[in-house]
């Protein structure tokens, strides 16, 4: 159910601009991977290069290689579809499908790709990936309801169960906190610490705190200035990362004395 | 027995009323509408005092000396009671309002005649014959009805899934030069006066049927040309309206691109869109111009688009007005009657676009 990904020499442009310069790293299975590093630094371009989903941008573009399980998200004759439904994603803002009750957003991933599902396997799959998100006990007697009408932690979370209900291999997060109040953030951290059992869950963070409380492994992106290309700095296990990093600018990053 | 009563605590001396540096001099509640009364009596004084003396009391001059003078007397007295920010406040808000008001006068007074002329034949006998061989009383607009319905409907039918698609390239795939250029086309034909629609549709239909034909389906593609770049319009916002992060959602799920825009784009703009078609038909149901040059005009029952001439509600006004006979009064009131028809039309389209609208929106209930 996890995956193992791999980036050898990543460099993205939007247009002729540079957006991430140089990146490799290895994603182990089975555990979660914070990106941090000042805004603008290409952390979630990074990101959103290991579904594809940057190409929704147009004059996005891609150079080296991202392997998930070896097989080249970048080769000629993968379709990018293919590919997303492998690697799900969990946004910035909570983004339920404003048409759709709470149950149609847990199965758009089945129903938008126009699949026939038995009207039990769909109510056990509604019912398994709410459960997997946490929120079951909220929603179970309001799967009617829209989905838009949950607040924004229990939105989030929806978008979580959306996303596992897909049962895709991997899980990118992009700050999916950064629009919730402290409570909310202590569910979904606590639901990454669950989900890990099953996904390899890359989550991009404003909050360090965050990065250490959840995160095994750490990658600190870095930029030298406006118009530079974001780098990664260092990637390391994320204990190394906040307590005895090897790069000066980590340590400032971590420590709040940047710039 | 005795009893002592203590003397209650003395205070120490009332507090002096502080006064509050946040507070601002206030007309009272309703000053406005009271001067607005007494400008109305002023006014209506004035002008008594002037009927009096032979002239016809001066409705119009009542109405136009009384908002003057409310206008003056509101934004004086309270620039000397509440200071400048609120009498420009009062004084603007009187204009906005006079605005509202002097525009809704065409609206309603319309309505009124409308409604007056056209109950004279609003009958069973205007909604079940045509005017084949009727000189003088009787008849009715059956045709024309038809007509309409039958090229508006062809029209909706070329012109919705040509706009729908329109715009959905322009907001999904188009990029650089060709969508630039398809948006500049859509704007000039925005500009396009209905009657060279008409004759465009004429001369096409000529290069088939040779010169003179006029046919239903000639006038729904002149009202197509008129109704395809308000459907493009429309649909354009109502597309871009769709936030970025559904369309997002859609794609990280695995959704294909096209299936994104069916069932997560059009979904959640169908509303706006709906309004937006309804607008639009509700646009070129009373266009007169095109039709008399591509449709002409008829007497009789026509449900054929590809074959002979084809009556509707604004050509049909038009021509009982135009070619009045004997007695003038029964072509006048089929006039009437007709506009009163397709007024109602318009309004129920109207009617159904906003109930589409409610029914069709995200929800957003808890």
């Amino acid at each position: 159910m996890s995956k193992r990904i791999e980036v050898r020499d990543l460099n993205v442009y939007y247009g002729k601009f540079l957006a991430v310069e140089g990146v490799s790293l290895e994603i182990e299975p089975r555990s979660v991977t914070a990106f941090i590093g000042p805004s603008g630094c290409g952390k979630s371009t990074f990101l959103r290069t290991l579904n594809r989903m940057h190409e929704v941008i147009p004059g996005a573009r891609v150079e080296g290689e991202v392997l998930i399980d070896g097989n080249n998200l970048y080769d000629p004759e993968v379709d990018p579809v293919l590919v997303r439904r492998q690697v799900g994603m969990v946004f910035q803002r909570p983004n339920p499908f404003p048409t759709m009750s709470i149950k149609e957003n847990v199965l758009a991933g089945v129903k938008l790709n126009n699949k026939r599902i038995s009207k039990s396997d769909a109510d056990d799959l509604v019912e398994s990936s709410l459960q997997g998100a946490n929120l079951w006990n909220e929603v179970k007697d309001r799967l009617d309801r829209p989905g838009s009408g949950l607040s924004g932690g229990q939105q989030q979370r929806l978008c979580i169960a959306r996303a596992i209900a897909v049962s895709p291999e991997v899980i990118l997060m992009d700050e999916p906190c950064s629009a919730l109040d402290p409570i909310s953030t202590l569910a979904i951290e606590d639901l990454i610490e669950e989900l890990k059992q099953e996904y390899t869950i890359v989550i991009v963070t404003h909050n360090m705190q965050q990065a250490s409380r959840v995160s095994d492994k750490t990658a600190f992106f870095n930029i030298a200035g406006t118009g530079k290309p974001g780098k990664l700095i260092e990637y390391d296990e994320t204990t190394t990362i906040f307590s005895n990093p090897s790069e000066k600018a980590t340590e400032d990053y971590v420590s709040g004395r940047f710039g | 027995m005795t009893t002592t009563i203590t003397p209650p605590e003395t205070r120490g001396p009332a507090a002096a009323p502080v006064s509050n540096s946040l507070t601002a001099g206030k007309l009272p509640n309703g000053a406005s509408w009271m001067v607005l009364g007494g400008s109305v009596l002023v006014s209506a004084g004035l002008f008594g005092v002037i009927a009096f003396s032979g002239a016809e009391f001066n409705w119009v001059g009542t109405f136009v000396v009384a908002a003057l003078v409310y206008v003056v007397t509101i934004t004086l007295l309270s620039r000397i009671v509440e200071g400048s920010r609120r009498a420009t406040d009062r004084f603007v808000t009187a204009l906005v309002t006079g605005a509202f008001l002097l525009a809704m006068i065409p609206l309603i007074s319309l309505s009124i005649t409308v409604v007056t002329f056209g109950l004279n034949r609003f009958d069973a006998e205007f909604f079940s014959y045509s005017m084949r061989n009727v000189t003088g009383e009787g008849g009715g607009a059956l045709h024309a009805i038809v007509g309409t319905v039958l090229m508006t409907g062809t029209a909706a039918l070329i012109s919705i899934p040509i706009g729908l698609m329109t715009s959905i390239y322009l907001v999904e795939y188009g990029r650089g030069r060709l969508a630039r250029g398809i948006t500049f086309l859509v704007d000039v034909m925005t500009g396009i006066p209905s009657i060279v629609a008409g004759l465009f549709a004429y001369a096409l239909f000529a290069i088939f049927w040779g010169p003179g034909t006029r046919t239903g389906i000639a006038g729904a593609v002149a009202l197509a040309v008129l109704m395809i770049p308000v459907v493009v319009r429309s649909s354009e916002e109502m597309l871009r309206l769709v936030p970025v992060e559904l369309r997002e959602a859609a794609y990280a799920l695995g959704v294909p691109k096209w299936l994104t825009i069916v069932k997560v784009v059009l979904p959640t703009s169908i509303a706006g869109i709906t309004t937006g078609i309804m607008l639009a038909i509700a646009r070129v149901i009373g266009e007169t111009a095109p039709l008399l040059i591509a449709a002409g005009f008829t007497n009789s029952m026509n449900y054929d688009m590809t074959e002979g001439r084809m009556q509707s509600l604004p050509v049909f006004v038009y021509t009982q007005y135009a070619n009045q006979g004997n007695p003038p009064e029964a072509y006048l009131d089929r006039a009437w009657a007709a506009a009163l028809t397709l007024i109602l039309i318009v309004m129920v389209l109207n009617l159904v676009a906003r109930l589409v609208a409610r029914f069709f929106a995200p929800k957003y209930g808890r």
